[in-house]
């Protein structure tokens, strides 16, 4: 009953999807009011119902329903609840129920609180985000249902990869879905612009804060993959260029642009036209994205042409909104306006620059993945990594860095390098003595020590704006300006640092060994068998000391889980103020010794803290933003108030 | 320069812009694609064609049965990658990936340096169906014939 439930509200939801759609394009029409008044309520009792069908989903799984299909597939009932709750997302069909949620979620928010631009602008873009839901829609009730069943209900389930059970899948899908989706509002709201020609400041305002809280969630969603994969995968890495990876990248690098042209728009009024592509292009890409990791093309080639069905729709749908608002934008690019002009010397010049640059990133990660999949449709196998990313896209970002350095403290419209000269003098002494320090001192290699520099750089750079300002007054926009750009410098140096000075040691120890690793002696003490609730390990046990101190306990875990039958390394990690240990226990050898991997990972956490800080200065960035949205409202209603009772 | 570029020249200013930086980041692409081109290689292709020594590349094929040794420091293993038609020893010190075993498909990082592939890097498998993407093709004409042939 349940699953029926879940999929009948589903149902529901698409049909006021589709009557959402219609009632958008007719009540443009002159004495279409009366259509147009059911556009907003039938987006918010959509995502009302979709909320409702996610919830019947969670349900299922938490009681291991093991007749629905994809419970039985994914699930097994000796799991702990929280990843049989977030298991619930963790295949296919899940996720994409989740990202139709998120979308309608989104719909409905807009449609509930966004009153600030013209009705038939808001009119045309729910009809997009309605138009752009019901191929979603379509594609989750026809080709991946998440609540068929199976007949008979089997035993047990199949359960769920154990990689994925961890505290990190109950995060990081949820999170990184609400950015990729929350950017199918810019993309809707650049539609609804272009079909109104109506591409003003005041547009770029109202889209800027939806734009914010896309960015942030998928800022944090990498954030926090990124350190999933890093402890659970066991290699010590923090980046592999993974296609799945450089497919939340992309959005992310859009994204990213589309925040600062949109500021620029809202500012000063200028780069209209090149704001609503790149609207129309962060969404792309999070579809391309999603169509990369669900149409099982990333696996081969030739499997997504064993079973096309998903993969085709996926394509299809990529076709029709991308293409269509693609030729939407060719057709009514040439009647917006001229915005503004500005000298090359200014912000919007500098922000201009960034917006290249990370248009360029975007073109060579997206060649890059897509490149050998392109070649193994001709026949040829070829691998696209690090030697081919890190270059070329080192190529574009670090020359943006010294533009990110400079560019806020350049004025709006144009500005003289003689107003800007000593802080630039600053700045470049900064980075100049950090070059030099780290080269002739710890001799390091050339991308390592230009990211250093350029991190000192970005560092210094990112609290000159703040200078000879009140703090107190200061916008919450410009801190969080100064804070995103310092992670960025944080985490620049967190790569950099790591790429440089990690110590690997490799060894087969005794129990009582002393390894020696960096600064760290860690010694074996015991090798002792535990149980989990699904699984059985050896753990190793360890006694960490930093240069000669007291010990520190880890316990890192060779897994054997029984449903399904797999054995995964569990990392233990000591995190100091200076750096991580990362500590791995592999298998026993013929002797009768136990393999250990040992990493002093030096100052590794600013990576993920640095990710953090971005996050919160676009935080910071949204309530100032929000709060200075609702104090004027506030203000309006106030004085349009007064104003009645004096004319009383 | 400064403000007085008309409205026209200003957009024209901007586009011709956008197009050379990605232009340039297309052919900066292209040109590194290129050289990556040959970057995965199977064993045949290694012994008859072997990369330069400093250029990390990857190396697919079956691990052979009975080749499986770990030297006495317990950590460094040899083993021998097969895809068939050539052979290659490789060493690898390291912790395997958890379902790397005899007989079972591989891909490893590293490099060529005579006549033997010294691996950086055992991919890990997610899980036990596995097949490593540029296996694929592999998988179905050679692989099973492969496997049936070192077993």
């Amino acid at each position: 009953m349940i699953a029926e439930f879940g999929l009948a509200c589903l149902w529901l939801a698409a049909s006021l999807a589709a009557l959402q759609l219609v009632a958008a394009s007719l009540g443009q029409r002159a004495g279409g009011e009366t259509l147009a008044s059911v556009v907003r309520p039938a987006a918010v009792v959509q995502a009302l119902l979709c909320g409702v069908a996610f919830l019947m989903l969670l349900w299922v799984f938490a009681r291991t329903d093991l007749s629905v299909l994809l419970v039985a597939e994914n699930s097994h009932s000796e799991k702990p609840m929280i990843y049989k709750i977030a298991g619930a997302w963790g295949n296919h069909e899940g996720s994409m129920l989740l990202w139709v949620t998120i979308m309608a979620l989104a719909g409905g928010l807009i449609a509930l609180i966004e009153h600030r631009l013209p009705e038939r602008t808001m009119l045309a873009t729910l009809g997009a985000q309605a138009f752009v839901g019901l191929g979603f829609y379509a594609f989750l009730l026809f080709a991946s249902n998440p609540f068929a069943r199976i007949s008979p209900a089997p035993a047990e389930g199949n359960g769920l990869n154990p990689l994925l059970q961890d505290i990190g899948l109950a995060m990081h899908p949820p999170t990184l879905y609400m950015g990729y989706v929350g950017l199918s509002i810019a993309f809707s709201f650049a539609v609804g612009a272009l079909l109104t020609r109506n591409v003003t400041p005041d547009f770029a305002k109202v889209m800027r804060p939806w734009i914010l809280g896309a960015w942030i969630f998928l800022t944090l969603g990498i954030t926090a993959g990124s350190y999933w994969a890093y402890y659970e995968l066991g290699w010590g890495g923090w980046w592999f260029w993974d296609p799945v990876e450089n497919a939340s990248l992309m959005p992310w690098l859009a994204a990213t642009a589309l925040l600062h042209s949109a500021s620029v728009l809202a500012s000063r009024d200028a780069l209209r036209t090149w704001t609503i592509m790149l609207g129309v292009i962060a969404f792309s890409m999070s579809m391309i994205g999603t169509f990369l990791v669900r149409s099982g093309i990333l696996t081969s080639v030739h499997a997504f042409a064993v079973d096309p069905t998903r993969g085709t729709f996926i394509l299809a749908l990529l076709a029709i909104n991308i293409g269509g608002a693609l030729v939407l934008f060719a057709a009514r690019a040439n009647t917006i306006a001229e915005g503004e002009r500005f000298a090359p010397l200014s912000r919007e010049g500098a922000l201009v620059i960034n917006n290249v640059a990370l248009s360029a990133v975007l073109g060579i990660v997206l060649l890059g993945t897509l490149y050998p999949l392109v070649t193994e449709a001709f026949g040829v196998r070829v691998s696209v990594g690090p030697p081919y990313f890190n270059p070329v896209s080192a190529a574009f970002v670090f020359p943006m860095l010294l533009v990110l350095a400079v560019g806020p403290l350049l004025r709006w419209r144009r500005d003289r390098f003689a107003r800007v000269k000593p802080a630039v003098i600053a700045i470049a002494a900064a980075g100049l003595v950090v070059l030099l320090a780290m080269w002739l001192i710890a001799g390091l290699a050339l991308f390592p020590l230009l990211g250093v520099s350029l991190a000192a750089v970005v560092a210094v750079a990112a609290f000159l704006p703040l200078q000879g300002r009140s703090l107190k007054r200061l916008p919450l926009p410009v801190w969080g300006m100064a804070i995103a750009h310092f992670g960025v410098a944080v985490a620049l140096f967190g790569m950099s640092v790591d790429t440089a000075f990690t110590v690997e040691k490799l060894s087969a120890a005794g129990v009582g060994d002393m390894v020696e690793v960096g600064p760290w002696q860690v010694r074996l003490t015991a090798v002792e068998p535990v149980a989990g609730p699904n699984w059985t390990a050896l753990e190793g046990r360890l006694s960490a000391s930093y240069k000669g101190g007291a010990g520190h306990m880890l316990a890192p875990q060779s897994r054997t889980f029984w449903a399904p039958p797999q054995t995964t390394s569990e990392s233990a990690l000591l995190t100091r103020w200076n750096g991580q240990l990362y500590t791995v226990v592999g298998g026993a050898t013929q002797d009768g010794r136990w393999q250990l991997r040992l990493w002093w990972k030096p100052f590794v956490t600013f990576i993920w803290f640095g990710g953090l800080l971005i996050g919160l200065g676009g935080l910071l960035a949204l309530i100032g933003r929000v709060s200075v949205d609702v104090r004027r409202r506030v203000a309006t209603r106030r004085i349009a108030a007064r104003r009645a009772e004096t004319a009383r | 320069m400064t403000a007085a570029f008309k409205p026209k020249h200003q957009r024209l200013v901007l586009v011709v812009l956008a197009l050379a930086a990605i232009l340039a980041a297309g052919a900066l692409a292209a040109w590194a694609l290129k050289n990556q081109a040959s970057y995965f290689y199977i064993p045949s292709e290694i012994v008859a064609n072997p990369p330069a020594a400093d250029r990390a590349v990857r190396l697919g094929g079956m691990v052979r049965a009975g080749t499986l040794k770990t030297s006495p420091d317990g950590v460094t293993m040899h083993f021998v990658v097969d895809d068939g038609h050539g052979q290659v020893p490789v060493t690898f010190a390291g912790i395997a990936p958890d379902l790397f075993k005899e007989g079972s498909g591989v891909v490893a990082e590293g490099h060529m340096i005579d006549g033997t592939f010294v691996a950086d890097n055992l991919l890990a498998k997610h899980d036990e169906n596995y097949v490593p993407r540029e296996l694929q093709d592999m998988s179905k004409q050679q692989a099973r014939q492969t496997v049936a042939e070192t077993k």
